[in-house]
């Protein structure tokens, strides 16, 4: 029985760098969605009527107006961030459904790294699009008093992101490991198909949610 | 009946406690969400897509306090700092 929670194995050291499972899995979905990237641009350069070509486009502009209507315009920096991320969950979560591999989205620590990845890109694109005095002073807005609530909001909504997406993620994993070793052959096959349908829609949830934040910090200066 | 016993058996119980305290919450949230977008939907269809879009996101809210409920009993069943051999 493969029930692991908040461990993470170490696969091989590096020089002073222990390689941990996560790390591996992470590396090589990045690896997957680099390369098919890479061959989607290029096919789409050289033969824009294929049938992928029309898929890529098609998912490239859904992520434009779903940024288009969080946002209130077209930003296509917020659009490759939302799309960015909601790739890498979504594939990290459907690779969960390999035998054997622990999905990279059910440990803390990945998904604590997505989660200050958003909370850092918040000021930064307030002050791109504010300026610097003017995403500071909607911390003061409405009343000075309020600064403290808006810094807990921050980081309570950075630990609600992480803690969110790894609570699901491990929870589903867990679920149907727990049904393996009681059950085994195919009687965890519905809660797979659940544990799919649960995996893309965090995805979703966490790029929408980003989107969100950053929407809200780059319209903070605009009333 | 040593020390290390009671903590286990609290824990326990403790566990069960928050998860079961905590899904009646988020149930019944969620069934109110649930509600109030179907009428939503009922009143403009129009409004489809972006009813969907925030049904989804405030669903997902409402769900993970029944997430950080379940995440805190697993940490008392499996990595609580107070039982000597426990965690991995």
């Amino acid at each position: 029985m493969n029930l692991r929670i908040f461990g993470d194995p170490i696969l091989f050291q590096l020089g002073p760098i222990p390689i941990t499972e996560t790390m591996v899995t992470s590396a090589v979905v990045t690896v997957i969605l680099l390369a098919v990237a890479i061959l989607m641009r290029s096919l789409v350069r050289s033969w824009p009527q294929h049938w992928l070509s029309v898929l890529a486009f098609l998912v490239v502009e859904s992520f434009d107006n779903l940024v288009e209507e969080i946002v209130g315009r077209r930003h296509a920096l917020v659009a490759t961030f939302a799309g960015s991320m909601f790739l890498f969950i979504a594939f990290c979560n459907i690779a969960g459904q390999l035998p054997g591999v622990h999905p990279a989205t059910g440990n803390l620590a990945t998904t604590s790294a997505l989660a200050a990845v958003v909370f850092l890109s918040v000021p930064i694109a307030g002050i791109q699009s504010n300026g610097l005095w003017g995403y500071i002073k909607h911390y003061f807005r409405p009343n000075p008093l309020l600064m403290p609530l808006h810094v807990i909001s921050e980081l309570s909504r950075t630990l609600a992101l992480a803690v969110r997406l790894f609570g699901n993620i491990m929870s589903g994993h867990l679920l149907v490991g727990l049904l393996v070793a009681l059950a085994g052959f195919l009687v965890p096959t519905p809660i797979m198909a659940l544990d799919l349908l649960i995996g893309l829609l965090q995805a979703y949830i966490f790029s929408i949610l980003s989107t969100v934040y950053i929407g809200a910090a780059i319209s903070a200066g605009e009333e | 009946m040593n020390d290390q016993t009671i903590i286990a058996i609290v824990a326990m119980a403790c566990a069960a406690l928050t998860v079961a305290l905590g899904a009646i919450g988020a149930a019944i949230g969620e069934s109110r969400i649930g509600a109030a977008a179907m009428d939503a939907l009922a009143r403009q269809p129009d409004e489809a897509s972006s009813i969907t879009r925030t049904l989804f996101v405030s669903l997902a809210m409402v769900e993970s306090t029944a997430i950080f409920c379940l995440v805190i009993a697993l940490i008392l069943l499996f990595a609580n700092p107070f039982i000597g051999s426990a965690g991995q």
